[in-house]
């Protein structure tokens, strides 16, 4: 069972101003992520006495953090009892785990996770291409053994991986395309969403390559935006604004070497260990999943959540989303509701469970799940970074229907 | 030497590596017309990226040792996009399995074909481009018969 407990509860959440080229800072618009979570949550900062962030302050390519956990700290005069700011942990999710445990084990009473990124307004110099090719004149660490090949971007390390499964599994393109086109579709419900008009199985057909079998509609949208999570000890929860989200479970598993080459099947992602560790933790299955917010940097990745998720078996996961029906908003998984990352804004990770949050208290307007949503599953990370989180409202529909459901 | 409708040309300038303690061999046994890559002293199996331990059986007693140089595409992806100024696409990125030790696997390029031409399962051998301090690994298709 979980090491929570049902300790650790979600108790607001917060997105700045999102969109492209936007001329701010990562400082400011993590400062208003921050304080509209707060606020959301029915806090002030002074009540605010945790602190957890990905990747830290240190950027490795313009714009990719927009601060770390003491720029917000001073920014806003906190006094924390906790803090942490890593990229070293379960992707871009993980720190919502670590500020889970330090709730849970009253290190500290509200965290506030935040992740933000202003790669768009950073980057502006340039395209993207540009940023990447800026770094240093040679490669260490992992991209020692990329960077050479003229594999520097994981859209690339993606692309691979996505054609050995077309290879073994017989996943086709418009399969694949789902993902996108259902973005695309659901993004047209969200205010905040980068790309919001209309996107055809044509258009997606004929876009351009960036690396094959992945087109320009496979990748997800730099932009300028933060998102912030307030977690709570649910103890310290009561009486606030909202009705707390239970952190049900989380995934943090690392069962295998943490590359993306040496994988032993390399039709599977580290989304499947980190999956597996988050179902050992609960009684919840994935049929009781009402909604899924799964990371799409690239599309394929959302194909490998799906099926290391357990929505469908492994090699399955094409023919589970063709046509898009069941990830529509009346299917029966809707998917990535607020457009994900690729038609959303690559909010890198924290902007899942941000939305998973939205569609549990049934704040989505336009783009709300038809179905109840009790549980969410939010997950991000590609290849073998990985990391997702189980929420539920424990007070929910679902389970009083099933108390009073005839035996 | 090599055949194919296109072969691709040597890029104008590659990123090049930061040899480590551990990777040092990988990148300097072109030199001498080696694919050097790790192995165990204990349980005598390859491994890569190379380190300082083997992670099969934890022995220390690893090193870099020559390889056959062969090995078979399992992944492979025409980038067509250019991320760096001197390296022109489109040019065949791929995962390699090496006929040594399948589930030891190089992301490298294929050269000396068009890179459409790549398939998985597609044999090839090693080849090398020396640039500066280091020896690129690289692979072509393997001629029909010389396996």
């Amino acid at each position: 069972m979980s090491p929570l407990g049902g300790k650790a509860v979600i108790t607001g959440i917060g997105q700045s101003e999102t969109g492209r080229r936007l001329g701010r800072s990562g400082q400011s618009l993590t400062v208003e992520a921050c304080l509209r979570a707060i606020v959301d949550a029915g806090l002030e900062p002074d009540d605010i006495d945790g602190i957890a962030t990905y990747p830290g302050a240190l950027s490795p390519s313009p714009g990719f953090s927009g601060a770390g956990s003491m720029q917000l700290h001073d920014a806003l005069g906190l006094r924390t009892r906790w803090h942490m700011g890593s990229a070293e942990t379960a992707g871009q999710l993980g720190p919502v785990m670590s500020a889970c445990l330090a709730a849970a084990t009253g290190a500290a009473d509200h965290v506030v996770c935040f992740r933000s990124v202003w790669e768009s307004t950073a980057q502006s110099g340039g395209d993207r291409a540009s940023a990447i090719s800026r770094g240093p004149s040679r490669a260490g660490g992992f991209l020692e053994w990329v960077a050479p090949y003229g594999a520097m971007s994981a859209a690339t390390w993606v692309a691979l991986l996505c054609s050995r499964y077309m290879h073994e599994h017989r996943l086709t393109r418009e399969q694949l395309a789902q993902i996108a086109l259902t973005c695309r579709r659901h993004a047209a419900g969200n205010p905040a969403a980068v790309y919001r008009e209309p996107l055809s199985l044509d258009d997606y057909l004929a876009a351009r390559m960036i690396s094959t079998p992945l087109c320009l509609y496979d990748c997800d949208v730099p932009c300028d935006g933060a998102v912030a999570v307030i977690v709570s000890r649910a103890d310290a929860a009561r009486g606030l604004r909202r009705d707390p989200l239970t952190v049900e479970a989380f995934g943090h598993g690392v069962s295998e070497r943490h590359t993306w080459d040496q994988r032993r099947d390399l039709t599977t992602m580290g989304a499947h260990d980190a999956a597996a560790a988050m179902w050992a933790q609960t009684s919840l299955t994935p049929a009781d999943v009402d909604v899924a917010e799964l990371y799409d940097g690239f599309s394929y990745i959302t194909l490998q959540w799906i099926e290391a998720l357990g929505f469908c078996a492994h090699g399955q996961a094409g023919s589970y989303v063709e046509g898009g029906h069941r990830i529509a908003l009346e299917g029966e998984l809707p998917l990535n509701t607020q457009g994900g990352q690729l038609s959303g804004g690559r909010l890198h990770g924290l902007g899942f469970l941000h939305e998973a949050c939205t569609q549990l208290w049934g704040e989505g307007g336009e783009r709300q799940a038809l179905r109840d949503v009790d549980v969410a599953v939010a997950a991000a990370g590609g290849g073998p970074i990985a990391g997702c989180l189980l929420v539920s409202r424990r007070q929910g529909r679902r389970r009083r229907a099933r108390a009073h459901a005839p035996k | 030497m090599t055949t194919g409708s296109e072969p691709a040309e040597r890029p104008r300038q590659r990123v090049l590596p930061a040899p480590t303690w551990e990777s040092e061999a990988f990148w300097k046994g072109g030199f001498d017309g080696q694919l050097l890559i790790h192995s165990c002293r204990r349980c005598g199996r390859f491994f890569h990226p190379p380190a300082a331990a083997c992670w099969r059986c934890r022995s220390t007693d690893v090193g870099p040792r020559p390889a056959s140089g062969l090995a078979v595409v399992a992944a492979v992806s025409v980038n067509e996009h250019q991320w760096h100024p001197g390296f022109e696409p489109p040019y065949a990125v791929a995962i390699v399995e090496l006929d040594d030790e399948p589930d030891v696997r190089l992301t490298t390029n294929i050269v000396g074909c068009a890179p459409g031409d790549v398939r998985i399962g597609m044999s090839v051998t090693v080849c090398f481009e020396d640039w500066d301090d280091v020896s690129i690994p690289v692979f072509r298709p393997l001629e029909e018969g010389r396996r």
